[in-house]
């Protein structure tokens, strides 16, 4: 599958896909911007020039935007001497140029210097048709993208209007008369200055947003770009309200439909974190919301500079008064970080060698734990309070080892080396940071490659590391086939240490069937964290490793032999015969609800307070392995205790969410008209079609059970009968990353992985809370519905909203199209990696359907015929369908 | 780009249907062949430059003149063009369907090095001329086989973004300009020589391409017709970029404004070496793959020693991964190693062009 995307490059590439959202241009290295990048070019410190590139680049910048454009100097020789001087710097050169001038010559003279395909800033059609294509059609020779400025014979375009008539004047002379490529274009509609006092100006933000949305709209492929720190030319001098205005500003032009933009990567602060009250009166001056605007934002503007915060602490105990050893035991058992450094400090000086202090107490009080956890009588959240008490100790006593070592040369031993990851194309990670910490803490070496990480690249660290054995993990399914694929390079590279295997969707049986056989070596299936110490253990034993490796094998051949002879154990029936079988709903009886609101609405800030009651915390102990429904389990006679204190900290973290707004929750919902067309869906988005595809079940069913597939829960096309779909994306983890840094740097992986599972349960609360409200509100079809929570959670209420890759409807991919009909990337924050998994992953999407008799099945194994059929309607070829679909295939393809 | 007609309608129409129908394969190498000759300088000079200079031309090349040829293999086509026709067709024979230019350093550029600037025009037209005979010969005795001229335009041993002197990071030996000026004088007469497309090899910096690409629409401009024109890239060493710092996917991005009917990689690394480069290559790239990698990596000698059948291998399973268009074989492969690839590849389907999706929003 290939898109219009713009594709540019410097060392590395730029593919300009709709996830990423929106670009950063750096602009301090303008000479017509920057007063100190002026003085360094003017006074030749072009050393100190190339540094302000770096930190342009350092601070996000994804497309360096270089000027030279001043009076007194050869601005020609000043830009060749720049672009020469920054391709010598790797970290620089990796991203894209723009050649930006006034003056052709030296756009010309920059261009010759990009070995990468960079943006020429700008042509137009000030000077004529003429001269406007004979620049474009060195644009294409030399390789480079454009800003095509809003501007003409007649002047600068200032009104929405004229703003459209120029780009589209320009779209159109481009593409058809020279043939240049649509996504290669990128408008500068112009961002004139607001809050200037003049009447005129007013409304400069508003029309330059208007025509953004417009041109996007209009030429889908191009770009919407402009001058960001324009808009705010009134406020010089006062950077803190500038920056609110671009930071506001940009707010609503990136909604509309800009996606590039050149601002001072350095300083942008976010939306949602400025101060409410400079934030409304800013917004009343772009949006143009009153006419006293200006004023009132002058008489705030003076007011506002940055502050800070601290954090507080708790209180001692009697375990206090315990001998250092016994105490720092006490901590490693019941998870208690607060005196550990004092405590090791302590330890350590009544010892000859610091690692006396890790084989001695520290050991002694891990070895603890893990004869508790082995028993049962310790869990899994417990083990990992332990593991961040033992990671504060250690992180205190590596100096002083390290100033031994150098006196003496000596090394700790550990248990083995273990290289983990999860998967390309998958972001989830809490499963795989549980088994690192867990393996951690009995003295493995753990080399956490983190997420979306390369088939060759855990085996190049593999390699590199010397590592013992190799972890792969992951949660969705396209994960399965990246993990077979790990497999498989692992054989084809000599390898011969063992792959372990684990995540959500993983099992024995897929490890059997589709992973091993492709690395017969030594491939393990590893349950789940509690075994992972086990199996981990047997691998590295000399005496051990051969049984346990023997018995895996056989134990998989088995499988195997099992799969082989069961002959299809569920009959499937032929395509055809399964849409014989399809549910035929009677339309003509039936009048599908209209939605009260169609279009796509954005929700942008969700109160998370609203959600606490919305929240599922089953799962949440699932995560940690503690086994039972909740509230039950709170109670329960074995985990009642461990999950109650698991829950307690679980609160605590929550409230700080809420209370200090760590984390940030936003929706999209949308609603189209829709009509079954086959298996597919036909919906109309502004009078365009987009097909959602869908697959229907084989299983050889008694004639009352049809064969489901979702379209069915959609009136046909020749039903006469108007219908209706629906499409959300929900995230509850925009701005987790902050505070789980804060955690790592703190070595406190337990609060870590609970922000990690409460931004996951907020996320699915988000999107219940959400369809609720779709049902009574926004489609409005059960205006008065009233449920309790374990009503909701029960689902029993009408409608569904199967999510794309889950059972229902298991073809990942076509998140793209609900993606891309729900702007959800540009509206709501979530992108989707190469393998369809969602960013920030804390987040759920799907469609709605509103149908009485709408209902969630499998649609499980898939024939050939349908596979090839889906192709087909995809577009894909069958290796492709195979490739997406593999874990629903009844077949193994060729 | 360029909406200039083909110079040769028919011969683009029989590479395109042969390219849809199976993966073609590119010839070998033609430096190790030569080496075989053992020619001295005198060899080299052949009758035409046995005195030093040639008399019908006026510049200083006087009785005196005694820069040494030896090396300048390109210079082979106008002196030994026997043995230039007798390579190119071990090559076909072997079961090419591309053969290259003995054209490499055949820019101005390059010939400085021999004070043989004059002879550039020459060089390109007379190296297509050789490699069209020997083609046509070929067609003639397997009918329904066409065969191909690369037209092919070396990298130069300047670099146009790499400073050779790491204390000052911003000079530069060569510029923009100066290469598209030799570039587009070696494409002009390359096409002139009757070469069906022409190829930007062995490329390890990318500003030099893009002059090259830049000079052969310059080129086509003036003949008023154009050829297909192919890329090739080189993955200087293991860290899986070029000499001028870029990924492969980069690479491709900085050069696909030429709408090439190719690009591939070639040169530096063994096949081996080159698999990951050539499986990202095919994954972003909306033209056809090539790929003509050496006979693995020189050993202690500086020879190539990889044997026909392990490197036919490798590419075949490439070829299988769905990977490929066109390969065949560059420093160290012979026609043994061409033979092998033709056989390891028939019946394998070449990659299919991936299909341009338009955007729905």
């Amino acid at each position: 599958m290939n898109r219009r995307y713009t594709r540019l490059s410097g060392l590395e590439p730029l593919v300009i896909t709709p996830e990423l959202n929106f670009i950063n241009v750096g602009e301090r290295t303008n000479v017509t911007g920057s007063a100190a990048f002026k003085k360094l070019i003017k006074e030749d410190r072009y050393d100190e020039a190339v540094e302000v590139a770096r930190q342009q680049v350092a601070n996000g910048a994804q497309i360096l935007d270089v000027n030279m454009d001043e009076g007194l100097l050869d601005a020609e020789a000043a830009m060749v001497r720049f672009l020469s001087l920054i391709a010598a710097e790797p970290d620089i050169a990796r991203i894209p140029v723009m050649v930006d001038s006034s003056k052709w010559s030296v756009i010309e003279a920059g261009l010759k210097c990009l070995q990468g395909k960079g943006v020429v800033n700008s042509i137009s059609l000030k000077e004529g048709e003429e001269a406007f294509l004979e620049q474009a059609r060195k644009v294409l020779r030399y390789g480079a993208a454009t800003v095509v400025m809003a501007f003409d014979e007649q002047g600068q375009a200032d009104s929405v209007e004229r703003r459209l008539e120029i780009c589209a004047r320009s779209y159109k002379l481009l593409t058809e008369k020279i043939g240049f490529p649509p996504e290669d274009i990128i408008f500068d509609s112009n961002v004139f200055p607001i809050a200037t006092g003049i009447e005129e100006h007013a409304n400069n933000a508003v029309n330059f947003i208007e025509a953004a949305k417009q041109l996007k709209k209009r030429f889908p492929d191009s770009h919407v770009s402009g001058g960001v720190s324009n808009v705010s030319f009134s406020f010089r001098g006062n950077n803190a309200v500038r920056e609110a205005i671009h930071s506001v500003f940009l707010f609503h032009a990136i909604r509309a439909g800009m996606d590039i933009g050149i601002v001072n990567a350095g300083a942008m602060p976010i939306y949602d974190d400025l101060d409410p009250e400079l934030r409304e009166r800013v917004e009343d001056v772009v949006l143009n919301r009153r006419g006293d605007a200006t004023e009132r934002l002058m008489q705030i503007a003076e007011r506002f500079r940055k502050g800070a915060r601290e954090e507080d602490n708790g209180s001692a105990l009697a375990w206090r008064d315990f001998a250092v050893g016994k105490r720092l035991e006490y901590a490693l058992v019941h998870g208690i970080d607060q005196f550990v450094v004092e405590d090791t400090e302590q330890a350590r000086t009544t010892v000859t060698r610091t690692l006396d202090v890790i084989e001695g107490p520290l050991m002694d009080g891990m070895n603890v734990v893990g004869d508790l956890f082995g028993a049962g009588k310790m869990f899994l959240p417990q083990v990992v309070k332990s593991a961040r008490v033992m990671k504060k100790a250690v992180a205190h006593l590596l100096p002083f080892m390290e100033e031994e070592k150098k006196k003496s040369g000596d090394i700790g031993k550990s248990n083995g080396k273990i290289v983990m990851a999860t998967v390309k194309g998958d972001v989830h990670d809490i499963g795989k940071n549980i088994v690192g910490v867990v393996l951690a803490c009995n003295n493995f070496d753990v080399v956490d490659l983190g997420v979306m990480v390369p088939a060759q690249k855990i085996l190049d660290a593999a390699r590199a590391e010397h590592a013992d054995m190799i972890g792969v993990s992951g949660l969705i399914t396209p994960s399965l086939e990246e993990m077979a694929h790990v497999a498989k390079e692992m054989k084809r590279q000599n390898f011969t240490i063992p792959l372990l295997i684990g995540g959500a969707t993983t099992s024995r049986a897929h490890t059997a069937l589709k992973i091993e056989p492709n690395y017969e070596t030594a491939c393990v299936w590893v349950k789940d964290a509690s075994r992972a110490v086990g199996v981990a253990q047997s691998l590295v034993s000399k005496e051990l490793v051969d049984d346990f490796l023997a018995k895996v094998r056989a134990d998989y051949a088995e499988v195997r032999e099992r799969h082989r002879n069961r002959g299809p154990t569920k009959r499937l029936v032929t395509l055809d015969a399964a849409r014989a079988n399809a549910s035929n709903l009677d339309w003509s009886n039936y009048t599908p609800p209209a939605p009260r609101k169609p279009g796509v609405t954005v929700f942008d800030d969700i109160p998370l307070s609203e959600l606490l009651p919305v929240i599922d915390w089953t799962p949440f102990f699932q995560t940690w392995e503690l086994a039972g429904h909740y509230p039950a389990l709170l109670e329960d006679k074995i985990v009642g205790a461990q999950a109650t204190e698991l829950f307690d900290d679980a609160e605590k973290i929550l409230k700080k969410i809420v209370a200090e707004k760590w984390l940030r929750a936003k929706a999209v919902i949308g609603f189209w008209p829709a009509a079954r067309d086959g298996d597919d869906i036909a919906l109309s988005d502004s009078g365009k079609t987009v097909m959602l595809h869908h697959l229907r079940q084989q299983a050889d069913k008694p004639a009352e059970r049809p064969n489901l597939c979702l379209s069915d829960f959609i009136a046909p096309k020749d039903s006469g009968v108007q219908d209706w779909v629906g499409g959300f994306a929900v995230t509850a983890g925009l701005g987790i990353e902050e505070h789980l840094d804060r955690f790592q740097k703190q070595n406190d992986d337990y609060s870590a992985i609970i922000l990690k599972a409460l931004a996951d349960r907020l996320a699915e609360a988000l999107a219940e809370y959400m369809h609720r409200r779709v049902r009574r509100e926004f489609w409005g079809f059960a205006p008065d519905e009233a449920l309790d929570n374990e009503a909701l959670i029960a689902e029993t209420y009408r409608g569904i909203r199967p999510a794309p890759g889950y059972p229902a409807c298991p073809d990942h991919t076509e998140k793209t199209t609900l993606f891309r009909l729900l702007e959800a990337t540009k509206n709501v924050g979530i992108e989707l990696t190469e393998g369809f998994s969602m960013y920030p992953a804390a987040a759920v999407s799907g469609w709605y359907f509103s149908h009485p008799n709408s209902q969630y099945f499998v649609v499980g194994k898939l024939t050939r015929d349908q596979v090839e059929d889906y192709a087909r309607r995809k577009g894909w070829s069958l290796q492709e369908a195979e490739r997406w679909l593999s874990a629903n295939l009844d077949y193994d393809p060729d | 780009m360029s909406a200039l007609p083909w110079t040769n309608p028919a011969r683009v129409a029989a590479l395109e249907a042969a390219l849809a129908e199976r993966i073609l394969v590119i010839d070998g190498a033609m430096g190790t062949m030569l080496q075989g000759y053992k020619l001295d300088e005198d060899g080299y000079r052949g009758e035409r430059f046995a005195r030093g200079h040639e008399g019908t031309h006026a510049h200083g090349h006087g009785p005196s003149c005694d820069h040494d040829v030896k090396g300048n293999n390109d210079l082979l086509t106008l002196t030994q063009p026997e043995i230039i026709r007798a390579v190119h067709t071990a090559y076909l024979d072997a079961g090419a369907d591309l053969v290259e230019t003995n054209t490499f350093n055949s820019t101005t550029i390059s010939q400085a090095d021999y004070h043989l600037e004059h002879l550039v025009p020459e060089l390109n037209r007379e190296g297509a001329r050789l490699a069209r005979e020997c083609c046509d010969a070929a067609e003639a005795g397997t009918p329904g086989k066409p065969r191909f001229v690369i037209g092919v335009l070396g990298p130069t041993s300047r670099t146009a973004s790499i400073s050779p002197d790491v204390n000052n990071p911003g000079f530069r030996n060569v510029d923009f300009d100066t290469l598209a000026a030799a570039y587009a004088q070696a494409a002009h007469a390359l096409m002139q020589g009757g070469a069906d497309t022409l190829m930007v090899e062995t490329v390890f910096d990318t500003l030099n391409a893009k002059a090259a690409l830049f000079a052969i629409e310059q080129a086509f401009d003036t003949l008023g017709a154009r050829v297909p024109v192919m890329i090739s890239g080189t993955i200087t060493d293991l860290s899986g970029r070029t000499l001028s710092g870029q990924t492969t996917e980069a690479f491709y991005y900085s050069l696909r404004h030429a709408r090439p009917l190719s690009v591939g990689l070639n040169c530096a690394l063994g096949a081996t070496e080159l698999r990951t480069h050539v499986d990202a290559l095919a994954r972003v790239a909306e033209c056809h793959v090539s790929t003509h990698p050496n006979a693995g990596l020189p050993n202690a000698f500086g020879e190539y020693d990889e044997t026909p059948e392990h490197m036919a291998t490798i590419i075949a399973e490439f070829a299988r991964s769905g990977w490929v268009n066109l390969v065949g074989g560059c420093c160290g492969t012979t026609p043994a190693h061409i033979a092998a690839i033709a056989a390891a590849v028939r019946g394998v389907a070449p990659r299919r062009l991936p299909k341009l999706v338009e955007s729905a929003a």
